[in-house]
């Protein structure tokens, strides 16, 4: 479904020349969950943005479904089933959720549709679909609707990038649930995450390590995951909570 | 009425047909419909420059419109309109005013509104303005608001003009009693060579007086706009003034939120925010299928809400 190709990202600014992708090549068939975890600053995020269309690679290649995407811009990527959760949602002034979940979905959800995405996320419509998307909704809130917006696009391949952060505790297990409501909802759709939880790790059916701009290892979970636990590329959420979760 | 009247009519009142209640439709200078009811009573000045409107006390859920449409090219008016709002009365005033000038003179119309909001009344005031027409001569307008509060009212005032004025002066004043609130919810774009210039002086003048004075703006093209509002706090009151500004093109801003206390229990508060877009906005919206001009639109219709 997507590959990438030799991908190269790097910048120039104050501090000089950097690197950030050296040489970065993996692919995800269809009807698959991949994780892609490593320390910060390796390179994950901008990856997820490479994909998305947010950041365009220095080099290399992107195929979607054998077309060369590379040169396609943010719209277009979108419009041909890729979607990206940012890692840090964006505020509006005056845009409401169901504006954004009626965007999102292309078409005029009736308030009930946009119940059903709300609910998902663990969100009573009621009280939330004509909140306007501005700092009134608490960082946890608007991660659970950024998430919503991605629900109600159904995308062949969803981006979530770092989708728990700031999302408390609680909501961990329903945020497995989402993962697995859509690819159980959505044909031969296949999501891609970036996380450091290993109890997203757990449900990974492949896992891709990036440190320092590479791959440094990849494969199925069963294989890497043994490698990451007990380091901070699988860390565990408190385990009172878990407990009480 | 012609079709462009009816149309800038749509535009400014929201109205296809008479409207219910009580209203004073005026058209190029002209009455082209009046209607007062057992309790609004609307009757012209003896000049014959504006009208008076008297709203019994006690009055409830009763509405007056009263928009004005100038599609003859180089009508200048200055309009004078009193409401006297009666004691414990809860009403909506629907004003506007729309120019259609396809010719090469200007069109203007300067309407003065003056409210007398007596005690425990309630009005909310809603005022939209509109331009079109595709002639060299230039659509002027320029409102005057006074707004007088007796004890314990409320005016909420919102005023709206999103297109096709091509200059524009708006002053608006209020003096409020004790307990009296004023809240004005301003939204202004202007686009080409607009100018639009909006003052506000609010005089927080009995105890536990308060005013909320909120403007939006967006700013395109080589457009200029200016906002100067001033809050004085003359007792134990609160005043909060907000001007939030998108910017775009060469448009230019110019903002001047003020204060003034002359009473130590004073609480006042002014904030104002002048940038573009948040590229950041566009990429979410892009990742939803919006083109970077749709993600635009939503942003400003959004924010113009």
């Amino acid at each position: 479904m997507l590959e990438l190709r030799n991908i190269r990202f790097d910048v120039d600014d104050d501090a000089g020349h950097v690197d950030i992708l050296k040489d970065v090549s993996f692919s995800i068939a269809k009807n698959r969950f991949v994780v892609i975890t490593g320390p910060n600053g390796g390179g994950k995020s901008t990856i997820a943005k490479i994909i998305a269309g947010v950041r365009m690679p220095s080099g290399g290649q992107i195929l979607f479904n054998g077309q060369d995407i590379t040169a396609l811009n943010i719209t277009e990527r979108a419009r041909l089933g890729i979607s990206y959760a940012l890692q840090q949602p964006v505020r509006f002034k005056g845009i409401q959720v169901i504006d954004l979940l009626r965007i999102a979905s292309g078409k005029d959800l009736t308030p009930a549709a946009c119940c059903d995405y709300l609910a998902r996320v663990g969100l009573c419509a009621r009280d939330y679909i004509n909140r306007e998307i501005n700092a009134s909704l608490s960082g946890g809130e608007l991660k659970r609707i950024e998430i919503a917006t991605v629900l109600a696009r159904g995308s062949l391949l969803s981006v979530f990038d770092e989708p728990e952060a700031g999302i408390d505790l609680w909501s961990f297990q329903s945020l497995i649930r989402v993962f697995e409501d859509m690819r159980a909802t959505i044909k031969d759709s296949s999501i891609l995450v970036i996380s450091h939880q290993e109890r997203i790790l757990e449900i990974a059916d492949e896992i891709i390590v990036v440190a320092d701009g590479r791959i440094r290892e990849m494969g199925p979970r069963k294989e890497i995951l043994p490698h990451l636990i007990g380091t901070p590329e699988a860390v565990t959420s408190c385990e009172k909570i878990q407990e009480r979760g | 009425m012609d079709t462009i009247q009816k149309r800038i009519l749509e535009e400014v009142a929201d109205l296809h047909e008479v409207p219910e209640g009580a209203y004073n439709i005026r058209a190029n200078g002209q009455s082209a419909g009046r209607r007062s009811t057992a309790n609004i009573e609307i009757t012209p000045k003896p000049e014959g420059n504006g009208i008076d409107v008297r709203i019994k006390p006690g009055t409830k859920r009763e509405s007056v419109h009263i928009p004005v449409v100038l599609s003859e090219s180089g009508l200048k008016e200055t309009v004078y309109n009193d409401f006297y709002i009666g004691e414990d009365s809860d009403v909506v005033i629907v004003a506007g005013c729309g120019i259609h000038n396809c010719g090469s003179q200007d069109s203007q119309h300067d309407g003065i509104h003056r409210f007398f909001v007596g005690k425990n009344a309630r009005v909310r005031y809603v005022e939209k303005h509109y331009g079109e027409g595709d002639g060299t001569g230039k659509r002027l307008l320029n409102p005057g608001t006074e707004v007088y509060m007796e004890e314990n009212s409320v005016a909420e005032m919102e005023m709206v003009q999103i297109r096709g004025v091509d200059s524009t002066e708006r002053v608006t004043t209020a003096e409020l009693a004790a307990g009296a609130k004023l809240i004005v919810k301003e939204r202004l774009m202007t686009h080409g060579s607009q100018t639009a210039v909006s003052l506000y002086k609010v005089n927080l003048n009995g105890a536990g007086a308060n005013a909320d004075v909120v403007s939006r703006s967006v700013a395109r093209d080589d457009s200029y706009q200016k906002f100067d509002a001033c809050i004085s706090g003359n007792a134990p009151c609160h005043g909060h003034t907000e001007c939030d500004s998108i910017i775009m093109d060469h448009g230019r801003i110019l903002a001047v939120p003020s204060l003034e206390a002359n009473h130590v229990d004073a609480e006042l508060i002014h904030e104002a925010a002048i940038g573009k877009i948040a590229g950041e906005q566009l990429i979410k919206l892009m990742t939803l299928g919006l083109t970077e001009a749709e993600a635009e639109e939503q942003i400003i219709n959004g924010f113009l809400r």
